[in-house]
């Protein structure tokens, strides 16, 4: 297996035996800050790219063609598009708020985006709490959609904020129980050990039905996080124009669109994490041969693969399913996806105590 | 390198990396004012009435509601964390506080606090 950690040391004491560690420590900061910007825009693009793509499959076209072989340049070409374009300065805004919630939208997702283990010893926030910090770090993003909505001084921006928050602060409940679930499985909150202890099999097929179960409530509710899919009325084009951006022109909108796009990326990175094992190669209990061929495929591959078939999966039910009322996402919520989660975390405790195997 | 060194480097990572980019924009963007444009978009027709007032209750009342299971939930997570350890004691102990927030759920249920009104 793989250990990144290995390249980090090498170059922590290179730079360790040129200069003073003060310097070193800064010089590394930079470069890790560096790295996982640059990653997460590559991400970024390249699930644009996707999302144009499957978007077009699934309703019969050929999406984005003309730029580039297959459309790939196409990405790149709105980027800067978005770049160049001019930002407005609105008269009756409530400047600062307006100005400081693409921050906070990209801040929550950079943060959680830095704790997803790509490989063994290539995580950047690795607490030992590193589930909680995920919840607590991916529920600010709610505060800055609401800033964004109420300092616009637009009525759709309003009802849109209002809504996403109603929405996103009722499905945080979901996800925080069906990481529960998970973690009474695990018995631990740091994501590379939670990886580290699927090493035999991974949670989905350790933990039987309720895991199953968990996962889910779990894609259910990260779909309604991501204000996408069938729960996209935050944004309901034809009803709020575009949802809390309306006002955003510009790299400001640019912002809100990375980060949704990012934040799928992250409830599926997590999803693969704590359910389909992360960085570990697939092994299948005494085919030796089988598993030692799989230890070769390098663990940022599989992360990545299973990350992008979730996200294929979330993109799936976004393009085939009809967009919710309101009063039905919070039904949906309260008083189905809560009383199941409780009661499937409480099997999952019986599981786990009697040694119960579903 | 402690993790608290890292966390700090990505919050100013992630705010350099909006600052830097608006002000990139800002700099290379055309730019140019007129009356019109500096208005509220609302599909085209002249702004009615206010936009920050009094607002619809439903919103705050699922707002209280998480606040609630949601601090639950939090209260929830040690225990889980050392679920395998204390074995069989671990359901006796958690049981009675389960309930409780169960009861609390059928509670709002009764009370159609649940309902979207």
């Amino acid at each position: 297996m793989y250990d990144f950690s290995i390249i980090t040391t090498a170059i922590d004491q290179f730079l360790r035996s040129l200069m003073p560690s003060g310097l070193a420590i800064f010089i590394e900061c930079v470069l890790v800050g560096a790295c996982v910007l640059v990653a997460y825009i590559v991400l970024a693009i390249i699930m644009i790219f996707m999302e144009r793509k499957v978007c077009a499959a699934f309703q019969c076209r050929l999406g984005p063609m003309r730029v580039g072989f297959w459309g790939t340049l196409q990405v790149f070409s709105d980027v800067f598009k978005m770049i160049i374009k001019e930002i407005i300065d609105l008269k009756r805004t409530d400047n600062m708020l307006y100005n400081l919630a693409p921050f906070l939208v990209v801040l929550s997702s950079v943060l959680t985006f830095s704790c997803l283990p790509f490989a063994k010893g290539m995580e950047v926030l690795d607490f030992n709490v590193g589930l909680f910090f995920l919840m607590a770090t991916s529920s600010f993003g709610v505060l800055g959609i609401m800033l964004a909505g109420w300092s616009s001084n637009n009525k759709y921006s309003m009802i849109g904020a209002m809504r996403s928050g109603a929405q996103m602060v009722s499905y945080e409940l979901s996800i925080g129980i069906s990481m529960l679930t998970l973690v009474v499985l695990s018995g631990t909150l740091q994501l590379s050990e939670i990886v580290s202890r699927q090493s035999d099999a991974w949670f989905i097929v350790k933990g039987h039905i309720p895991a199953f179960i968990a996962f889910v409530i779990y894609l259910i509710a990260g779909n309604a996080e991501t204000n996408r899919g069938p729960f996209d009325l935050p944004e309901a084009e034809s009803e709020l124009t575009a949802g809390y951006h309306t006002e955003y022109s510009g790299m400001g909108f640019g912002f809100f669109y990375v980060a949704e796009f990012m934040n799928l990326f992250i409830v599926s990175g997590i999803a693969s994490t704590i359910f389909l094992g992360g960085w570990m190669p697939l092994h299948i209990l005494g085919l030796d041969g089988f598993n030692a061929a799989m230890d070769y495929i390098p663990g940022v591959v599989w992360f990545l693969g299973k990350t992008f078939f979730v996200i294929w999966l979330l993109m799936w039910i976004r393009w085939t399913f009809p967009r919710l009322r309101i009063d039905q996402v919070i039904t949906l919520e309260w008083k189905y996806l809560v009383p199941i989660g409780i009661v499937n975390l409480l099997i999952m405790t019986l599981c786990v105590v009697m040694g119960w195997t579903l | 390198m402690s993790y608290y060194v890292l966390l700090f480097t990505m919050i100013v990572a992630s705010f350099l990396f909006v600052g830097l980019t608006m002000i990139i924009a800002r700099l290379i963007s055309p730019s140019s004012s007129n009356k019109n444009k500096s208005e509220a978009y609302e599909c085209g027709i002249p702004t009615q009435g206010k936009t920050w007032m009094q607002f619809k209750v439903g919103y705050y009342l699922f707002a209280i509601l998480f606040l609630m299971f949601d601090i639950e939930t939090v209260f929830l997570f040690p225990w889980a964390t050392i679920v395998q350890e204390m074995g069989k004691d671990a359901i006796f102990g958690i049981s009675f506080f389960l309930f409780i927030l169960i009861m609390g759920l059928a509670y709002a249920w009764r009370k159609k606090a649940l309902e979207w009104k």
